[in-house]
């Protein structure tokens, strides 16, 4: 037990240093949700008391993008240079393996959401917020599209392809999870793929937490996004199994 | 370089390998093998590519899952719970795979921390086989900017950080310099007279046999022999060998030859070149006239020492430059 902690701290250490806290990292950390913001607040054409409403969606879409594709491509990276096949080497059990390497990615989607959290701080009064509510949002969330990066990683055996395949996920994703328009406006045959996208819960959270103008029961959205989480990661653990380990 | 096999305080095998077997669609490529190794011996596994080597290697680590068969490592039954003995065992791959953008000793400590050693252990460990492998001034370079010999040497340490009890070398002379690969070859000496129980793959034969206290030849997946560096040398000894190379098809000649020179053995291995053995000294003269007469000239004809090599040709019938060709390939690919 002590020696699978050494090693899964040990794995969360290395990720950190050699890929998510390298500067080109960090700003982008900082810049993609200034962008947001900016592109959410211009577009609105309101004032600064506009900008709680806008908080859920940049919030989402931060931690999205800070997840998927880094892990994706970090694996992906990994398992091209077959630096991959030394951590399945290790003693240690692949479930305790792949939530080291998820952690790191999970932490910095986190990190992320920070950013826009503090632009609103400072340009708004957010004081009614339910922090109970959105940290652990936030933190579902990031696990939920990291375990899609995770998923990605294991579909995918180039660099690029990983990119690519992330994009394929995500876009949709933002254009159907109700961030841009509420499921009630989406054509029929859209709708239900709408609901079977973990960012649908999760934003659907963070609105109820920031605006209390959620659509879903709060229980339901958390016991979704939850779902979504625990099916992602036992699906990314069969296919590493069957592909990785052949 | 050649030392005595340790005595092992276990008889039971180290590792003990059972009619293994492993597809991919449909290709056999590891075909009903079955191999011991022996503590404290270095046992070479030779073939050509394709024969089944690295499949075989990523088995026994851990990597692969057979189809049928059966893998004991230490005793444990590994295979349907490779993870069992994973702790026991250390994998030096043919390419190295530590983290360029990581310094020397920041890649031996985390391979220690990947089997529990904790931060003091695997700091004095780093340090020490930093030191024992003549990279201490390189510790905080990274690990990218290494020369491939440097790469090597580290990857080796990384591989033996946790003091495994069997260490697995894939190729681990290839693509690097002749002195670098000198060095490589004493580190596994000195790595088995401490005690550690190697698995050598290699495509140098001359390695396997200055290094190896067992071989195993492995052709299209299946184990053409398994024994000994000094018995499969023994139907060598007092053989004479020479190889000739000529203008003409041989071939075309080889029952001729043969019914005149009923007391050598020729192998003719191309239409140009054979070799020619015997029991006692070869007399060139008389089989240069004799394939003068058919109308072949004799280029070239050299003494040659009967060695593993001529083993490795006799048991799986490929010429022992194939190896070599297939080495020298891989090191300009990389």
């Amino acid at each position: 037990m002590r020696k699978g902690l050494i090693a899964l701290w040990n794995i969360i250490l290395k990720d950190m240093r050699a890929y998510y806290l390298k500067p080109p990292n960090i700003s982008w950390g900082l810049i993609f949700p200034i962008a947001w913001t900016g592109m959410f607040f211009i577009k609105s054409g309101t004032g600064f008391e506009t900008i709680p409403t806008l908080l859920p969606g940049v919030i989402a879409i931060s931690v999205l993008f800070g997840t998927t594709s880094m892990l994706a491509v970090t694996v992906t990276f990994e398992k091209k240079n077959h630096s991959f096949e030394r951590l399945l080497l290790a003693p240690i059990t692949l479930n305790t393996l792949m939530l080291a390497k998820t952690s790191g990615a999970i932490f910095f989607g986190s990190i992320n959401a920070i950013v826009p959290v503090i632009l609103a701080m400072l340009l708004t009064d957010i004081s009614t917020i339910s922090w109970l509510i959105v940290l652990p949002a936030i933190f579902l969330i990031a696990v939920a599209s990291t375990f899609l990066g995770l998923f990605i990683a294991v579909s995918v055996s180039e660099v690029f392809e990983a990119q690519t395949f992330s994009n394929f996920f995500r876009f949709p994703m933002i254009f159907l999870c109700g961030l841009f328009f509420p499921i009630d406006a989406l054509p029929v045959f859209l709708r239900p793929l709408s609901y079977m996208l973990p960012l649908t819960y999760g934003v659907d959270i963070l609105r109820g937490a920031v605006t209390g103008t959620n659509t879903m029961h709060l229980g339901l959205d958390f016991f979704a996004i939850i779902f979504f989480c625990t099916a992602l990661f036992y699906i990314s653990l069969r296919n590493i199994n069957r592909k990785w380990i052949n | 370089m050649k030392h005595q096999i340790q005595i092992s305080n276990n008889d039971e095998p180290l590792i003990e390998v059972v009619n293994l077997t492993k597809r991919f669609d449909n290709l056999t490529a590891v075909d009903n093998i079955s191999f011991t190794l022996n503590n404290g011996e270095i046992f070479g596994f030779l073939g050509p590519n394709g024969a089944g080597k690295t499949t075989t290697i990523r088995m026994l680590i851990g990597l692969s899952r057979p189809d049928s068969g059966t893998i004991k490592v230490a005793g444990k039954d590994c295979t349907g719970n490779p993870k069992a003995a994973q702790h026991l065992i250390g994998v030096v791959p043919d390419e190295s795979n530590l983290y360029p953008e990581l310094t020397g000793f920041d890649n031996l400590c985390f391979c220690g921390a990947l089997y529990g050693m904790s931060k003091t252990e695997r700091i004095e460990r780093a340090n020490k086989l930093l030191k024992t492998f003549g990279l201490t001034e390189a510790a905080n370079r990274k690990f990218g900017g290494y020369s491939k010999g440097m790469k090597r040497k580290l990857t080796i340490a990384a591989g033996i950080i946790h003091r495994p009890q069997i260490l697995f070398l894939d190729e681990p002379t290839t693509g690097i310099d002749v002195a670098s690969a000198r060095q490589v070859r004493q580190l596994i000496s000195s790595l088995n007279n401490s005690g550690t129980t190697i698995f050598l793959t290699t495509h140098y034969i001359e390695d396997a046999e200055r290094l190896c206290h067992r071989i195993s030849f492995i052709v299209k997946g299946k184990i053409a022999k398994t024994d000994s560096v000094k018995n499969l040398l023994q139907p060598l000894l007092g053989r004479y060998v020479m190889l000739v190379s000529a203008s003409g098809n041989i071939m075309d000649i080889s029952r001729q030859l043969s019914s005149s020179f009923s007391d050598y053995t020729f192998n003719i291995t191309s239409p140009e070149h054979m070799r020619v053995e015997a029991n006692h000294q070869i007399n060139l003269v008389h089989i240069v006239k004799f394939l003068q007469e058919h109308g072949i000239d004799v280029t070239e004809a050299k003494k040659s020492i009967p060695s593993m090599e001529d083993v490795f040709v006799s048991i799986t019938g490929i010429e022992a430059n194939i190896l070599k060709k297939e080495a020298d390939k891989k090191r300009k690919s990389e």
